[in-house]
């Protein structure tokens, strides 16, 4: 380990080798670098790219198969919006509810939430939800619920936010909307990784974006990053798992990988014969 | 013409059986409002007989002895609870799949305790409860157990529900969410070993569900459902006692019949989605 082994400054994060998956098979390979604190960073990929499952290596939900994840945050204080909430709907409780389970940092199990409020119905005004308050959550379209997970966002005033495939079924005014919430967060200093599909949503507002495919096919200044070559690389990447894949042999000792191909010499799973190995921070 | 209050004024054995029930009525329908919206409903009757063999162990070794046969079937239930959220937790079993496997474990093995000695009768005793026979030391139990269920249930209330609705996000933002969920599955176990003594381990099930189901049909929020599957719980526990005195019949059986029927007018006639109120439509709102 060459690096001096200090936690990254508050809101950001440091990738270091990562590698998550399922059943040992990689969905995000050796992956390095830095989510810098104050960062709005774009996720784009094909599917299976694992940009999900980077998300969910991020917030902790799921455990790193190499590699580690230094966080310049308290795990808890990440907040993340999952793409398929796990959510009960049709469990009886109030909008104004399931945006206050935002406030658990500070209110806990036990500590009063009658002096918020004014803050639930702000968050819940934030998002074009005023007057929705007493609503059970079941009555609640797809975008409005939706809007529900934002102002629950916006109380746990997190200094990391992440957020999968955020706008997936919701209305283009919804939209504009959301991403308006998200550019106040990114103008209050709070780092923001979003996984996206939309290009042009990407180009438009997000400063940074990390194209994965499995590996990480580039990383840095959005419209860098979104090149055709960069792109057509990314979307040759093969869905399928690979049942027969050899034990990852990449030397672990030869990082950083920021040269093309470093290292990889005994490189022998199959899957990683689609593509080159790219630069990780190339176009930075 | 039937006095439904003479039983309880009249004989003191009546009144013992109408106090441990009430305060079952208070302690075991609130557990099972939460087990009705996590849909684990039939997650209680596992458990109910995970408890068996913990019971038929301490009926084994020291007769029909209430703690023996309490502290039994607390530590068999737990255990199951313990073993089965264990699983849950971490492989890729799930919740249903792994608290069956716990559970016809411990059933088989309680059917062989009990038939290893005792006769049919005991068996009987065991799985449809004493309610009659209520002594002092069964109903501070009960009592016992509705305070600590109605304390604990305020005290997890919010990790609880948050539990319920959106796991991921409790995971994500606190460590709360394993030790609410084993207190739960605890709260579960310790109201159906109270209720066994009462009704019996299967009928316990009965007075934890019955109620919060009714209560569906008259409540739309957890403020509503909570008060009304307590209130439905004590009608059926005095209902139920008050009839079998008069029609000469099991008690146990009465009580979950009445909070039945209780259920059965509830779904026809409850103002939420009762089946009465969906045949005639109402005009629709302007907006």
């Amino acid at each position: 380990m060459t690096r001096p082994d200090r936690s990254p400054a508050g809101g950001a994060i440091r990738l270091d080798a990562l590698t998550l998956g399922y059943d040992r098979h990689p969905a995000v390979h050796h992956l390095n670098g830095t989510i810098r604190a104050g960062d709005m960073l774009a996720l784009v990929g094909p599917n299976g790219a694992g940009k999900s499952t980077l998300l969910k290596g991020l917030v902790g939900e799921i455990a790193c198969l190499d590699g580690r994840i230094e966080r310049g945050v308290a795990q808890r204080a990440i907040a993340y919006l999952p793409q398929a909430a796990e959510i009960d709907r049709s469990f009886p409780m109030s909008v104004a509810d399931l945006a206050s389970m935002g406030l658990w940092r500070r209110a806990g199990a036990w500590r009063s939430l009658a002096d918020d409020h004014e803050n639930v119905a702000g968050a819940l005004s934030a998002v074009g939800l005023s007057g929705f308050e007493r609503r059970p959550i079941g009555t609640l379209s797809g975008g409005q619920f939706q809007r529900a997970l934002f102002a629950r966002l916006i109380l746990q005033d997190a200094r990391v936010i992440l957020l999968d495939e955020p706008f997936t079924g919701v209305d283009a005014r919804t939209v504009a909307d959301l991403i308006a919430l998200i550019r106040a967060w990114h103008g209050d200093g709070r780092t923001i990784v979003a996984a996206l599909h939309d290009l042009g949503q990407v180009r438009a507002h997000f400063p940074q974006t990390l194209l994965l495919a499995r590996e990480p096919v580039a990383w840095g200044a959005t419209d860098l990053v979104l090149s055709p070559a960069n792109l057509a690389r990314a979307t040759q990447l093969s869905e399928a798992w690979d049942e027969t894949a050899a034990i990852c042999a990449r030397d672990h000792a030869a990082r950083p990988h920021d040269g093309q191909d470093a290292g990889h010499a005994g490189h022998g799973h199959g899957h990683a014969h689609h593509h080159p190995h790219p630069g990780t921070e190339g176009a930075a | 013409m039937i006095d439904p209050l003479a039983p309880f004024i009249e004989f003191g054995f009546m009144r013992r059986a109408l106090v441990g029930c009430l305060a079952l009525s208070l302690s075991a329908p609130p557990v099972g409002v939460f087990l009705m919206l996590r849909r684990m409903s039939l997650m209680s009757e596992a458990m109910s007989h995970a408890i068996l063999p913990g019971a038929a162990a301490g009926f084994l070794v020291a007769g029909l002895s209430l703690p023996a046969m309490t502290l039994g079937g607390l530590g068999a239930g737990l255990l199951v609870a313990l073993l089965a959220g264990l699983v849950t937790r971490s492989t890729v079993i799930r919740e249903d799949a792994s608290l069956a496997a716990f559970y016809l474990i411990s059933l088989a093995a309680g059917v062989l305790l009990v038939s290893l000695r005792g006769s049919q009768i005991d068996l009987l005793h065991i799985l449809f409860g004493t309610v009659l026979a209520l002594d002092d030391s069964a109903l501070w139990l009960l009592g016992g157990i509705s305070t600590l269920t109605l304390f604990a249930l305020a005290a997890l209330y919010r990790p609880l529900v948050m539990e319920c609705v959106d796991p991921l996000f409790l995971r994500t933002v606190s460590r709360a969410g394993g030790p609410t969920h084993y207190a739960f599955l605890g709260l579960v176990v310790v109201n159906l070993v109270g209720g066994f003594q009462a009704l019996g381990t299967l009928l316990a099930v009965g007075l934890m569900l019955l109620p919060a189901i009714a209560a569906r049909f008259w409540a739309r929020d957890l403020g509503g459902l909570i008060p009304a599957s307590m209130l439905i719980a004590v009608l059926s526990s005095f209902g139920g006692l008050s009839l079998s005195y008069h029609l000469d019949l099991p008690t146990g059986p009465s009580i979950v019949l009445a909070a039945g029927a209780l259920y059965i007018a509830s779904m026809l006639a409850g103002p939420r989605g009762g089946l009465l109120y969906r045949l005639v439509r109402a005009r629709h709102l302007e907006a």
